[in-house]
């Protein structure tokens, strides 16, 4: 009864009008270990496509979210941009400050030094004096 | 659509894919590499995929269209030379390894069959789909599905008898 079913099934199965569930009883049937040996041949087939049904896909997909990412790259860019222009111009002027203040400087040693000379001369003047004076006491 | 919404739409037939590509294209690797641009060319379109009614019958479709065209351009390029006769070499020391192994034969008897037999064959043997989504998929007509698939069976059936009465082939 049970084997008259299966090679109904069979019938039905290679004219393409047996449904999922009748396909799932020939792939259970043949499945187990005691098939009748008239329907040995058949055997490979079904093990076939339930073994075939395990196969699965194992690599990895490297999913990017890019979308984001380039839109955030382009903030994080604009943000650098903007610091480095406004504390760019910051340290320039700081440095021509720092340029004028040395140039400055060192024009008002340069003063200081010839006036440092000035008097050092001025200072055998005094001498002058002194020695006056001794005369003028001894007189 | 979030990463992980989408790897949870597309996990539970990533394997389908892969396992259809693997029947049209035949190595393992070429079936992973199609299935790596079928799934980053969902992923480029995640934003629209709410709207698609059935994600995996479109991923199915992607997957044939992709393969089938494959296919061709292997077929128009000299590559194909190059690439057969080194998979050539590497069958035939598969066959004397797998000469008794019935899954072996099975194999290699789809792999004869017509590639709209094979698709056919594929999607309702392995895969179970009913026929209205097999209609869809293929683009054709539910009596020729059916036809497809009624030749597809009888001659693996043929091809099945001619080994198991000859003994190994």
């Amino acid at each position: 009864m049970e084997l008259d079913n299966i090679e109904k099934l069979l019938e039905k199965y290679f004219e393409a009008t047996t449904t999922i569930a009748e396909e799932q009883e020939l792939q259970t049937y043949f499945s187990q270990k005691d098939v009748a040996a008239h329907l040995e041949q058949y055997r490979p087939m079904f093990n076939f496509f339930s073994n075939a049904k395990e196969e699965r896909y194992t690599k990895q997909v490297p999913l990017k979210p890019r979308k984001n990412y380039y839109k955030w790259i382009s903030v994080a860019a604009v943000a650098v941009l903007t610091f480095g222009i406004y504390f760019g111009n910051q340290y320039r002027e700081r440095q021509q400050a720092e340029y004028a203040y040395q140039e400055t400087k060192k024009a008002f040693e340069l003063l200081a030094e010839n006036f440092g000379k000035g008097t050092e001369k001025v200072a055998y003047l005094q001498e002058f004096e002194v020695a006056k004076q001794k005369i003028y006491n001894n007189n | 659509m979030k990463q992980a919404e989408f790897l949870s739409v597309v996990m539970p037939f990533k394997d389908k894919l892969y396992r259809l590509a693997k029947r049209l294209l035949v190595s393992r690797e070429e079936a992973e590499d199609a299935t790596q641009e079928i799934l980053l060319k969902l992923w480029a379109k995640n934003e629209s995929m709410a709207e698609y009614k059935n994600v995996e019958a479109f991923a199915m479709t992607m997957t044939k269209n992709f393969c089938l065209d494959r296919l061709k351009s292997k077929q128009a390029s000299n590559l194909k030379l190059v690439h057969s006769n080194y998979q050539d070499e590497s069958t035939s020391l598969q066959k004397q390894l797998e000469a008794e192994d019935s899954i072996g034969w099975m194999e290699r008897i789809m792999e004869e069959l017509p590639e709209q037999q094979k698709m056919v064959l594929q999607l309702r043997d392995v895969e179970q789909y009913d026929f209205d989504e097999i209609c869809a998929l293929m683009e054709m007509k539910p009596t020729a599905v059916r036809v497809a698939l009624s030749r597809a069976r009888k001659t693996v059936r043929q091809e099945l008898i001619k080994k198991h009465s000859y003994g190994i082939g």
